[in-house]
């Protein structure tokens, strides 16, 4: 089996113990076929045991391993070790979160702002279980099943220099959400979710950065969300002054 | 306490070269801005009369204007061109279950630009 | 210690604990719900789920054939009554997910659409591309969200139920990023913290699945029942042991042994069925049991394939077509190409039978109840018994919701007409108790043992003492090496002293966990003298329906093993016969 050498420079912070984070140096002869999650496992089961970290379903479904390696926000288990073979890999919490403890970053803002976006099926007139399904083609499906994808792993965010910059910002994911919703046939919440989207903390702080499209590990492609959430909005805000709102 | 990571106002841009380049592509709006300008003196200048149209082409002819001429023309190629590529994303079209491929919606676009364009010519007396 | 008052609290916010939530929330919107979990709810491993969810829709099908189906796929061992609730009342649980905004693939005509699925007659499985738990999950979450009624506490660790007077009060709590304990002190407890499979060494389940809240359960007297069944999924990637979906197989993929022969066909499951064309419960679409026990012969007879990750077998999926596999298969198709380099559209892909599913869990009726006044029981933590001794694929993802529904409806009953709780100073002494002894985890020094140490200890055993075929030697030396692994247990200290995010404390109580339940499985295996369903001896090779067509109860005796008991299973319609995967039924 052969095996990858790779020097993993990890962030350790305990608030208990230290002012600031600071950086700790571990060698791992990793197998080559393993994630940087692998190695990292690693450390924590036969190197360092303090090392505090968030990890579960290691393929890329959960959302939980989010972290910035070599200065990108990856997932930890979808980060070919291979990829970093021989060098020195710098690994950190997700930036533009505050860091609760060594890579656990503190989420509720997003957890907050995902909330306030109404991410679930609002309709006038519901549909009672006896009459069945509401029937969608395939078509209507296509429409925002992209945007389905997202596992709130906050890669995005921590790509985002707009939330960097503008911490009051909604962000990629959560506005995405809003954006799923709207586009899903069954729903009819557009008008409601006008008052917390078409804000400037909603889409309008959205430069087009396109940073969060670039590392999305799932291609949900919230760039594109947020600039048709834009048309979208402004349509509804145009129909809002005729008297079409349809609230 | 939750560690707070400082984030630099002023040189954010320079912490990843994507943000640099992307800092410089907004940077590309002066220059449509400046280019609107010279058109908006260029149609005073018409509707003042020929002698003051006259006078604003021999202002277009001074070695620092040609020049800011050309590097605004360029900047201006370079801001359509990433604009355009970017545009596919904000207009998805979908026909049944597929989407028109973005280079499509992009070519599309290329397209009238140029038709346009050679209008412009055309009724300028260019040809 | 923090108090919280509230009326019902759910430990697990997964699909189970989500759709009981809501249930509780949108029949009494006055009733306050804590729902505790050890990890934010899109975390949750029902994320990882693929194929699909059961449920009868098609006028080609019927209830007495997903009935059928269940019962025979379980080997009998499941309660009749449970299973009758649960296929009267999938459709309807499925639908709900459409109203709430489930992306169910769709027929052209905008109906839902359902594949062929493991062991099931007909077509009946609902969903969503091969991501259906996924979409699940964030459709149930995000709909939870509509619900001031639901308190979420997010990434807190819960340690031990509180119980006076023959009830549940409540439990204990840490809150993750203080180390802050909390007692929840409610009028009933519902719990929905999932499997246990992570005592395997090899599973599909992500690191959270260490059954905590069946451990907590079990140690306040609640037995478990049928551990010792523990489902072998037959299409997991090597190494890292993910999920590839029955799905695969549903929409056409085929296993092959080192000489490409369809070996299905040796094991009572043929004949071979045309490339690319199923016939539904025979050959691929026979039960999961069959296929993992099929591989673990293959690999007697040295017709596996060999890999430097071990032996395994080929997922062939190449006649399927690049379209298709987009469609209906893509996570498959990047999981393959990202954790295992190759491209199911041109290559067939290593696979082997890997632990998926824990059938044994908290032992409950069909009302979620257990043996504990105020404490219920719902999903893969629970053992109704709806799925007995082999799970069908794609009907636990429906009980999640069937049975949320019901668990939620059953606790409100019980807190509307319980007396209430009061203030209870043993109550406070118990949790006083239960903090004590986690202080005393955290503070311990001189320790010899490690976590990963014992961990791989366990699991190894099981895999080679309790994996898929078991015998009296096998299992003897897994129970023995359980017992000395939880006094070893004790030897562990802690290098992580922190009250912030303390993962080595989280780690070391769910190894606890693991242990406990570990020694469940083990102890119910060896007693258990008959093979059934995925439980199989190779010194008891036949169903021995006159001694254990019975269910196993294991009740917690501290440091000895469990004290074994057995409980009838519910027979009703269905008697015991043989289960026919072969193509040319009789």
């Amino acid at each position: 089996m052969s095996t990858t050498k790779l020097e993993l420079e990890i962030l350790r912070y305990d608030p208990e113990k230290d002012r600031e984070p600071h950086f700790e140096t571990y060698a791992v002869a990793c197998q080559d076929d393993w994630m940087v999650l692998d190695a990292i496992n690693h450390v924590k089961d036969h190197m360092d045991t303090t090392l505090s970290y968030r990890w579960s379903c290691h393929m890329a479904v959960c959302g939980s391993c989010g972290m910035m390696i070599d200065g990108q926000p990856k997932l930890a288990c979808k980060a070919p070790v291979s990829d970093y073979a021989g060098q020195k890999v710098r690994v950190e919490p997700l930036a533009n979160f505050p860091i609760e403890r060594d890579l656990v970053v503190v989420m509720d803002d997003f957890m907050d702002k995902l909330k306030r976006v109404k991410p679930y099926i609002i309709r006038k007139d519901e549909k009672s279980i006896e009459e069945g399904e509401y029937k969608q083609s395939p078509a209507e499906l296509k429409k925002y099943k992209q945007f389905t994808l997202c596992i709130n792993c906050l890669c995005c965010y921590a790509a985002c220099p707009q939330y960097a910059l503008i911490p009051e910002f909604i962000g990629p994911a959560a506005l995405t959400m809003a954006h799923r919703y709207n586009q899903d046939s069954r729903d009819q919440g557009l008008a409601e979710r006008q008052d917390e989207v078409a804000t400037p903390e909603g889409v309008w702080d959205c430069s087009f950065a396109g940073e969060c499209s670039e590392v999305c590990p799932k291609h949900v492609d919230p760039a594109g969300a947020l600039q048709q959430l834009k048309i979208a909005t402004t349509v509804q805000w145009y129909k809002g002054l005729i008297g079409m709102g349809g609230k | 306490m939750a560690y707070v990571r400082p984030v630099s106002k002023t040189s954010w841009y320079l912490a990843r070269r994507s943000y640099t380049v992307h800092m410089l592509q907004e940077l590309t709006s002066i220059f449509v801005g400046i280019f609107a300008l010279i058109l908006l003196w260029g149609l005073s200048a018409v509707a003042a009369g020929p002698e003051a149209y006259q006078q604003f082409l021999e202002s277009l002819t001074g070695p620092g204007m040609v020049l800011l001429l050309w590097v605004t023309t360029v900047v201006m190629f370079y801001h359509a061109v990433a604009w355009f590529s970017v545009t596919p994303k904000a207009m998805p079209i979908q026909r049944g279950e597929e989407f028109v491929p973005g280079s499509v919606i992009a070519g599309a676009h290329y397209v009238v630009w140029i038709v346009l364009s050679v209008l412009v010519l055309l009724l300028a007396g260019v040809f | 210690m923090q108090q919280i008052d509230t009326d019902i609290v759910i430990v697990g916010a997964g699909g189970a604990g989500l759709r009981t939530a809501i249930a509780i929330a949108e029949g009494s919107p006055d009733l306050k719900v804590a729902l505790i979990s050890k990890v934010y709810p899109m975390r949750s491993h029902t994320c990882a789920a693929e194929g699909g969810a059961a449920g009868v829709i098609k006028s080609d099908d019927s209830l007495d054939l997903h009935f059928d189906d269940t019962v025979g796929g379980g080997d009998w061992l499941s309660d009749q009554d449970v299973v009758e609730y649960f296929v009267n009342e999938a459709p309807k649980e499925l639908l709900q997910l459409d109203h709430w905004g489930c992306p169910w693939s769709r027929e052209s005509d905008g109906s839902v659409a359902v594949r062929p699925f493991g062991g099931m007659k007909m077509k009946r499985t609902w969903y969503a591309a091969d991501k259906s738990g996924f979409h699940i999950l964030h459709t149930l979450f995000q709909t939870s969200l509509k619900y001031p009624g639901i308190e979420r506490f997010d990434e807190f660790f819960s340690i031990d139920l509180l119980v006076s007077d023959g009830r549940c009060r409540g439990v204990v709590a840490m809150e993750m990023k203080s180390g802050q304990m909390y007692r929840f002190q409610a009028k009933a407890v519902i719990l929905a913290t999932g499997g246990a499979g992570r005592m395997f060494p090899f599973s599909t389940n992500g690191a959270i699945k260490t059954g905590d809240g069946t451990a907590m359960a079990y140690r306040a007297g609640v037995p478990t029942k049928d551990m010792e069944f523990v489902q072998y999924h037959p299409t997991g990637l090597l190494s890292t042991g993910i999920l590839l979906t029955e799905g695969c197989r549903g929409e056409g993929g085929v296993l092959r042994n080192k000489d490409g022969h369809r070996y299905l066909q040796d094991y009572g499951m043929g004949p071979e069925t045309p490339l690319g064309e199923t016939v539904l419960k025979t050959m691929e679409l026979g039960p999961r049991d069959r296929l993992s026990q099929a591989f673990w012969h293959e690999q007697q007879k040295g017709n596996t394939i060999p890999t430097r990750w071990g032996e395994s077998v080929y997922l062939d999926m190449t006649h399927l077509g690049e379209k298709l596999i987009n469609e209906r298969l893509p996570l498959v198709r990047d999981l393959s190409i990202t954790y295992a380099g190759v491209d199911p559209v041109s290559d067939p892909v290593p696979i082997r039978p890997v632990v998926h599913y824990m059938m044994g869990g908290i032992h409950t009726n069909i009302d979620a109840e257990t043996t504990l006044s105020g404490l219920f029981a719902v999903g893969e933590a629970a053992c109704a018994s709806l799925n007995g001794a082999n799970r069908l694929g794609s009907n636990s993802l429906t009980e999640l919701l069937v049975f949320g529904k019901r668990a939620a409806a059953n606790a409100v009953e019980y807190v509307k007409g319980a007396a209430s709780a009061g203030e209870d100073a043993g109550i406070r002494e118990q949790a006083d108790k239960i903090e004590a002894k986690v202080r005393e985890l955290i503070q311990r020094t001189g320790g010899t043992e490690s976590i990963a140490g014992i961990r791989k200890e366990m699991a190894d055993s099981l895999e080679s003492g309790a994996g898929i075929y078991r015998t009296e030697e096998t299992l003897r030396a897994t129970c023995d090496t359980i017992r000395e692994l939880r006094k070893r247990y004790r030897g562990i200290e802690l290098h992580d002293k922190s009250n912030v995010f303390n993962t080595d404390l989280f780690q070391a109580l769910e190894l606890g966990n693991l242990l406990e339940l570990a020694q469940t499985v083990a102890e119910g295996a060896i007693a258990r003298k008959e093979s059934r369903g995925s439980h199989q001896r190779l010194d008891y090779e036949a169903r021995d329906d006159d001694n254990f067509l019975k269910h196993t109860l294991a009740f917690y005796q501290g440091d000895e093993p469990p004290r074994i008991d057995y409980h009838d299973v519910v027979i009703t319609k269905s008697q015991p016969g043989v289960r026919d995967y072969s193509g040319d039924k009789k």
